[in-house]
């Protein structure tokens, strides 16, 4: 067994889990959100986007997005950091970078959908 | 026909080079890269390389023939050769010990570390343990791995992983193993193998599957194994 404990789930088959189902969740959404732009979008106005996106429904699926846009991407950059970067220190700090950004991009996510 | 060698003797080499060799074929003769070797080890006896059995058994003889690994004593020229010209260089990624013999401690490790043994502690009933022709099917395909290291010197997973990965041929073995009616450790094996490296750096690549001289299918192995894991978790 080998153990490691910066990557997602610390077991191999919960990470593979995560991963496809993350990947199932960000297909259906982009399929929605370019689904909807393409009916919508070529005289789009504000009020109609934010219409659409003020929706309960469609709010907690962007929030389930965001959600698995993260563990998505934790999971794809751990392996492809661990595979490619040798040298710990930067590997280490590329990851707290990743991990930065990824909270961020959470805050800032769930403030824009449920801030309004 | 120009045969390019990577020639490497830490004793008197600074670094690696290719050598350039020219060699009289045999006329109305396919030879396979094996005996091409030991014509020039004839001339050169400083030439370095692992063989044994020359028949494709022993697996001693693994090396990377224009960009693909294989055997050389059951790889014809006339199926590597391109333009006259073949290039024969050390299994990739493990340690160039001299010339074309490479380090495989790391390979045995990964073997070693999968148990390639049968486990059971039930006494056998009779004097040895049967098994039914079905249960013994399983085994086809698995159990004729010779450990020549093709599969897992040509997979970049294990490249850039050696410690952690097991490998596609440690990983057939590990299969092996499972699938074995007769072995009672299935879940401490799989326990073993549920880390994010050990199988799950397998990315199908299936570099392991075009090369193996004995045509086994390691990426379908670990499939299996993946199955087992996700059906134990879930
Ligand atoms: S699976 Fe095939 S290529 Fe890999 S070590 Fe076994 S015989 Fe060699």
């Amino acid at each position: 067994m080998v153990t490691s404990v910066l990557n997602y789930g610390r077991s191999g088959v919960h990470d593979w889990i995560v991963q496809r189902f993350s990947a199932l969740v960000l297909a259906a959404y982009t399929l929605v959100m370019v689904g909807w732009l393409a009916m919508n979008g070529s005289d789009l106005t504000f009020l109609q986007w934010q219409g659409f996106m003020g929706q309960t429904w469609i709010r907690i699926f962007s929030l389930l997005a965001i959600v698995a846009m993260a563990a998505h991407a934790w999971i794809g950059l751990w392996t492809v950091a661990t595979d490619y970067m040798k040298h710990r220190g930067l590997r280490v700090g590329f990851l707290g970078l990743i991990a930065i950004s990824i909270f961020v991009y959470v805050v800032w996510g769930v403030s824009i959908l449920w801030g309004f | 026909m120009l045969i390019s060698i990577y020639r490497y003797n830490p004793e008197t080499d600074r670094e690696p080079y290719m050598q350039d060799i020219d060699v009289d074929m045999p006329e109305g003769k396919d030879l396979m890269v094996l005996d091409v070797l030991n014509l020039i080890k004839e001339k050169d006896e400083t030439l370095s390389y692992r063989r044994s059995c020359r028949e494709g058994v022993c697996g001693s003889d693994g090396m990377n023939m224009n960009g693909k690994n294989g055997l050389a004593c059951i790889t014809p020229i006339s199926e590597v050769a391109k333009n006259n010209k073949l290039v024969v260089r050390p299994l990739p990624g493990l340690p160039v010990i001299r010339d074309l013999v490479v380090d495989m401690a790391i390979f045995y490790k990964q073997y070693e570390r999968i148990k390639p043994y049968l486990q059971n502690t039930t006494p056998a009933s009779g004097r040895e343990r049967l098994q039914s022709p079905e249960d013994r099917a399983k085994l086809d395909g698995l159990y004729e791995c010779i450990l020549c290291a093709c599969c897992s010197t040509s997979c970049p997973s294990f490249w850039w992983n050696p410690e952690k990965f097991v490998g596609p041929a440690g990983l057939l073995q590990a299969y092996r193993f499972l699938a074995d009616n007769r072995d009672e450790a299935t879940s401490e094996r799989l326990s073993e193998l549920d880390d994010p490296f050990s199988v799950f750096r397998c990315r199908g690549i299936m570099n392991c599957v075009s090369v193996c001289p004995k045509g086994l299918n390691p990426t379908k192995a670990i499939g299996h194994i993946r199955d087992m894991l996700l059906s134990r978790a879930t």
